[in-house]
């Protein structure tokens, strides 16, 4: 799988004494004999908003916890702006967490909650005053100082539990699935003003998430992890237009894999037909099969008799279903060697394509990316999810 | 209110409907109201009734509503009920504070250090003393603890003792009999509230910098405080008023309020002093309890529910 990982972009960022806010190097994580983060190795530059994103039971809520010092590592190393600290307690690291259950203290109301931190390293009264009201306001709690805790919705809790958490000012926030609990429309706010909210601090983000759109909207950076490690690493756009495996493609939407043999340096369909994908993706490696994946919404339709625009890639199939989503339709069309290719178009102007139709399918060749053969995802999608996340 | 009497007002014939809405909480509480007038009210006013009567064991006695025995029995008495009280409320508070001291740790330990398959067997282990009668086991006691029993003479074997060095007939021993007894009354009710901290709460103080004294402090004792105020109510209540401990662990010098009134009214048959004696010990706990909970907070018992 190492060939699979990518990087990018820290080489830019490292540059610098110190620039990384957190490396976690060779991280392991063993729990009764099965792995839960299996030999970690991650940077996060300082102030840079970081999404760790996987299905459950991927390791990302353990390797946070593993940073926040609740779990200890079975190997490998933690170090907090170059300092090792992977031994050193919770309570003395200069981490804050917020929780996915936002875990606020219930027997203290929000003015307390937020000065907890504060008063621990015994920060003189009025500041402790001054910088809780700030923060109060900064989530928009102002007023809000002497509400009982327990008494709040799952939104204001929220935002207490980040205030709580930011008050500190710590060199690294943590945030396990915050939105978890969240409906979707606070979800979505929330999501703006979280990202404002970092901007404002300047504090680095660990932000673990099952959401790959929660993920894509909030990070600088993502990685997408499966069986306790990371197997793509990058801006979200990278990630999703040119996913390093079939997992992270198809994890973070939906994708269309195009079956193709190499044949003297040019990619064939099974019908015989040439695509083109990205450049310099394929020529490095001797694989005489592979596939190229295409996202849905990079394809073109265009009906017979329609004045096809010149792109890269074409292929005529046969439309098999046409679901109407106002806004957009997605079609399914057979393709002519028996293959399925699933395409979104927004319903801009009135299309006249009916099931049973032969269409022309088009799209661009850097819209194509070149993926590992079928055989070789086969093999890795067969490992099964070893840990359960949720589990402490 | 206004408000609803001003809709009654407003449309006959809606108060019936109002009070079928609003009357199955009021059905519901029918049953415990029921078992508090029966057994809770009815004898404290017969009680008090009985204590206002005046007469022998012999001819009999009727009710004069003699209300100097209160103070017949505090000022004028032959037998000084005023130390059996004071004394029953130290022995009383001591045992709750060391079932305090003992239970805490146990109950932590159960609740947040054993793993999830050991608790019920812990917890059993701390009600298993209760499938024998608490007399039975206390009169078992006061056989170990005796001046000849294996204790005692083993010691003074060993030469850690003096001759003279007894157990029984001490406060020690009926202090110690009183915790033994109400152990589980102080274990159950804490471990019921410490069960119910959600430990990430426990990581969320150590995540704010709280090193363990200060998680402990800061978030576990407070979290528990409903437990503990349980607790108190039922150890200290019970220990206040009996008679076992210190009948069978003690002597002379340890004699206490519950023991003067099982004889006043078994021995010596003077039922007016008897009932006068335990009003006056009901309405006492009632005071100290409700300062108690003035104190500490009656929404402490609502939290533990």
């Amino acid at each position: 799988m190492a060939a699979a990982h990518r990087e990018e972009g820290s080489s830019v960022r490292k540059s610098g004494e110190g620039a990384a806010a957190v490396r976690l190097e060779h991280l392991t994580k063993e729990f009764e004999g099965s792995l839960a983060v299996d030999d970690l190795s991650l940077e996060l530059a300082a102030g840079e908003f970081f999404a760790l994103l996987g299905p459950s039971g991927c390791g990302k809520t353990t390797t946070l916890r593993m940073l926040g010092g609740f779990e200890k590592p079975t190997s490998g190393k933690i170090y907090l702006g170059g300092e090792d600290i992977t031994w050193t307690p919770s309570y003395k690291r200069d981490i804050n967490t917020v929780f996915q259950s936002y875990a606020l203290f219930p027997h203290l109301n929000v003015f307390e909650n937020v000065a907890f931190g504060l008063r621990r390293k015994n920060v003189d009264k009025s500041e402790i005053g001054r910088l809780v009201e700030e923060h109060l306001e900064l989530l928009g709690l102002s007023g809000f100082g002497r509400r009982p805790s327990t008494q709040l919705s799952g939104g204001q809790q929220q935002r207490v539990a980040l205030a709580r958490a930011l008050v500190n000012r710590p060199r690294v926030l943590l945030l396990d699935e915050p939105m978890g609990a969240l409906d979707a429309k606070i979800r979505k706010t929330m999501q703006v003003e979280l990202k404002r909210i970092q901007r404002e601090v300047g504090i680095t983000f660990l932000y673990v998430t099952h959401d790959q759109d929660e993920a894509m909207a909030l990070g600088d950076r993502l990685a997408v992890m499966r069986a306790g490690r990371y197997e793509d690493l990058g801006a979200p756009q990278r990630v999703y237009d040119q996913p390093a495996t079939q997992f992270v493609a198809e994890f973070l939407g939906a994708c269309n894999l195009l079956p193709v043999t190499l044949d003297h340096g040019e990619l064939r369909l099974p019908d015989g037909s040439l695509v083109v994908a990205r450049p310099g993706t394929m020529e490095s490696t001797p694989q005489l099969v592979a596939q190229v994946g295409v996202r849905p919404e990079k394809m073109s339709i265009h009906a017979e008799g329609d004045e096809v625009v010149s792109r890269s890639n074409r292929l005529v199939a046969t439309v098999t279903t046409i679901t109407y989503l106002g806004a957009s339709s997605e079609y399914e069309f057979e393709t002519a060697w028996g293959g399925h290719l699933h395409v979104v178009a927004q319903n801009i102007d009135d299309r006249h394509i009916r099931l049973g139709d032969r269409v022309t399918v088009t799209w661009g060749e850097t819209h194509g990316f070149w993926l590992p053969a079928p055989s070789d995802v086969a093999e890795v999608t067969s490992a099964d999810v070893i840990m359960d996340d949720e589990a402490p | 209110m206004t408000t609803i009497q001003a809709r009654i007002a407003k449309e006959p014939g809606s108060l019936r409907r109002w009070v079928s809405r609003h009357s199955p909480p009021y059905w519901l509480s029918l049953v415990g109201v029921g078992w508090m007038v029966l057994f809770f009210l009815i004898p404290l006013i017969s009680g008090l009734i009985v204590s206002l009567e005046t007469g022998n064991p012999v001819k009999g006695y009727t009710l004069t509503w003699n209300w100097h025995i209160y103070s017949q029995i505090f000022v004028h008495s032959d037998i000084p009920y005023t130390t059996f009280f004071i004394r029953s409320l130290i022995y009383g508070g001591s045992a709750t504070i060391l079932c305090i001291l003992i239970a805490y740790p146990m109950a932590y330990y159960i609740a947040f250090r054993v793993s999830p398959r050991w608790k019920n067997s812990l917890l059993l282990l701390v009600l298993i003393s209760f499938f024998i009668s608490f007399v039975i086991r206390t009169d078992m006691w006061a056989f170990v603890l005796a001046d000849q029993g294996i204790v005692v003479t083993t010691l003074r074997h060993l030469h850690l003792v003096s001759a003279n060095f007894h157990i029984l007939g001490t406060a020690g021993a009926v202090i110690g009999g009183d915790v033994y007894n109400n152990l589980a009354f102080m274990v159950l009710p804490i471990y019921v509230a410490l069960e119910r901290i959600d430990v990430r709460i426990l990581e969320a103080a150590r995540d704010l910098y709280a090193n363990s004294r200060q998680t402990f402090l800061k978030t576990v004792l407070p979290l528990s405080r409903a437990g503990i105020f349980a607790g108190v109510l039922l150890v200290f209540i019970s220990t206040v008023g009996d008679p076992v401990n210190s009948a069978l662990l003690g002597g002379a010098n340890t004699y206490t309020i519950g023991q003067a009134i099982q004889d006043a009214y078994l021995n010596n048959q003077q039922f007016n002093v008897a009932a006068a004696l335990s009003t006056m010990l009901m309405l006492m706990l009632g005071v100290i309890m409700f300062i108690y909970a003035r104190i500490f907070g009656t929404e402490n018992i609502e939290n533990l529910v």
